[in-house]
């Protein structure tokens, strides 16, 4: 969601995105459907014979395709989860093939708002349809297809991409042999939809957004947007995270008696650039889209309202982490996830790990994250090629 | 392996569902695996944890001190806790809490009435120090010692029945561990379920 880790060492290196393009109609939750569409994605690794090493990753609410790895020498970030997707990282690119796309609706290369609707010729806007958890699932699963990949080793995604990998344990059961949710939840909490709202609003009253057809009109709801993304970069760290790194430190100004000189504290100039430079580069229409997919999500909603019957259906093990001082995706929520796995006889693991770095903390470097992670994944692909060698004799 | 893993593993049937409470490296729950035993470990050390993942034993982060009301009554077969009893804020409390979510449980815990422990304390006047107590009185994890004859009061009161009760004690002391259990067992495994 927020910053990546701008760390290097043991990258995959240079990564180039490729397209795969769908014709056949996907039929989604609401009742509409696409008649055509494209996800834009990047793999790291290889394959293996049996296909059984594949790790799809799920991006949440900001991310895209773009999970690890350069894309150019001169690139100044690498991808948003670099610091584990690699070489001898959590998920070790010499062990397993990564998949990893930027999601239906989204800004980045695959359909979305932004595209061209082929029925009017003319760019979705706003028209483009909404879109719920489970269509993301759906059209992963093709992308699966189309890659040869019948069962995933492990669906893996921190927040709103938590959700995805825990839909994916619940309608392709057959398809996961690990389901692997870092900061997630099985629904919002009120709180959580009111920050959302705040943040859509933000944009919808920007005179620029023209109930979302700003692109028709030439218009970029620049400050709406950077006002959402300052409203949800607040929710994504703590408070204490915030003390430590900017306090009240002043970028300019001070406050010298009989002095009349503007003030402007360290994380005003901080989340002003965090805000405008996000409205350089994401859709407005996405960020409505992708923010009402995670208030709709309801992981048991179709389950009588009963997370343990939800989760009855789940064949795969899993992973739960959350961090202790995430309040959007309190560990409270992860709790819950792990006792209704429970509950309903599933295996899982779950561990809370301390950090001061909010909701950020899942993109984060962290010793025991990454212990914690790294371990469960190592387990899994020793058992991956314990099996392939056995399937080799 | 230790020994008092070995007969709690024979303690368990195959295929029962268990819940093992400070469950540590996850050792006893991977032997359990292999006789088709499943279940979680509950852990708070980040350490332990990240070892019982590694193994792909599952295990959950969670403060026991805290209760277990996340957990159904009778939703496991058995529930078992070694050498952590001491640990706990209030061991009598914990203990009712295995009772309510499991059908039976297992309990081991060291016995502070082994005449080590007496002679110690009886004779330099501080509190005992041991191989297998190796904390100072100031810095200790163990801050509920009792005796085997004290848990049993504890079981009485509480309505608790003791189906076994085993002991295990150090070097050549296997003949008066049976006569004086509370006098020469170092460890106590204990069977219990609910009157």
């Amino acid at each position: 969601m927020a910053e990546a880790s701008t760390s290097s060492d043991n990258s995959i290196g240079i990564v180039k995105p490729q397209t795969a393009e769908f014709d056949e109609p996907l039929s989604l939750a609401n009742g509409r459907s696409l008649a055509r569409y494209q996800l834009l994605y990047e793999t790291y690794g290889t394959l293996n014979k049996d296909a059984s090493n594949g790790v799809l990753i799920c991006h949440a609410l900001s991310g895209n395709h773009h999970a690890a790895g350069l894309h150019s020498y001169d690139d100044p970030k690498p991808g948003w989860w670099d610091a584990y997707i690699g070489p001898g990282k959590a998920i070790d690119t010499n062990r397993f093939f990564v998949v990893s796309l930027n999601n239906l609706g989204g800004c980045d290369g695959s359909t979305g708002p932004t595209s061209i609707n082929p029925a009017s010729g003319e760019v979705w806007g706003p028209d483009f349809p909404s879109l719920r958890v489970r269509d993301w699932v759906h059209s992963q699963a093709r992308l699966a297809d189309r890659l040869g990949i019948a069962r995933w080793a492990a669906v893996v995604g921190g927040s709103l991409g938590g959700m995805q990998a825990m839909r994916w344990a619940l309608e392709y059961p057959e398809r996961v042999n690990r389901c692997v949710a870092i900061a997630s939840a099985m629904k919002l909490t009120a709180q959580n939809i009111a920050f959302n709202e705040t943040a859509r609003q933000a944009i919808s009253r920007d005179p620029e957004f023209k109930d979302g057809h700003y692109q028709r009109s030439d218009t970029v709801p620049r400050s709406g947007l950077s006002v959402a993304r300052m409203i949800g970069h607040i929710t994504y760290l703590s408070g204490d995270g915030m003390g430590e790194k900017f306090g009240r430190q002043l970028r300019s100004g001070s406050f010298t008696q009989g002095q009349d000189e503007p003030v402007e504290f360290q994380v005003q100039s901080y989340l002003r650039y965090q805000g405008e430079r996000f409205s350089d580069s994401f859709d407005a229409n996405t960020y409505i889209l992708m923010t009402r997919a995670l208030d709709y999500f309801d992981l048991a909603r179709e389950y009588q309202n009963d997370p343990v019957k939800a989760f009855s259906h789940a064949q795969c093990k899993f992973l739960v982490v959350s961090f202790t001082s995430d309040w959007r995706f309190a560990p409270a929520r992860s709790r819950e996830i792990a006792d209704a796995l429970m509950a309903a006889n599933k295996e899982v693991s779950y561990a809370e790990i301390e950090s001061d770095a909010g909701h950020d903390a899942f993109l984060l470097p962290n010793m025991r994250y990454q212990a914690v992670f790294g371990n469960y994944m190592a387990k899994l692909a020793d058992e991956i090629e314990t099996g392939e060698q056995e399937a080799g004799n | 392996m230790r020994s008092d893993l070995d007969i709690i593993s024979t303690w368990i049937k195959p295929d029962s569902r268990v819940l093992d409470l400070a469950c540590g490296d996850g050792e006893l729950l991977e032997k359990l695996q292999q006789h088709n035993i499943s279940g979680y470990g509950l852990e708070i050390d980040p350490e332990q944890i990240s070892r019982c993942i590694a193994k792909g034993v599952n295990v959950v982060e969670q403060n026991l001190d805290r209760g277990l009301g996340n957990f159904a009554d009778n939703s496991f077969d058995t529930v078992i806790m070694t050498q952590a009893l001491q640990t706990m804020r209030f061991p009598h409390l914990v203990l009712q809490e295995m009772l309510r979510v499991g059908r039976d449980c297992i309990v081991t815990f060291p016995n502070f009435g082994h005449w080590r422990a007496r002679w110690h304390l009886a004779f330099s006047g501080r509190m005992p120090v041991s191989d297998l107590l190796p904390y100072q009185w100031y810095d200790t994890p163990n801050i509920h010692f009792c005796t085997f004859k004290d848990f049993e009061v504890l079981c009485r009161e509480l309505g608790i029945e003791i189906i076994e009760r085993r002991v295990t004690t150090q070097g050549s002391a296997n003949a008066l561990k049976q006569k004086l259990p509370n006098l020469f067992g170092v460890t106590a495994i204990y069977h219990l379920r609910k009157r």
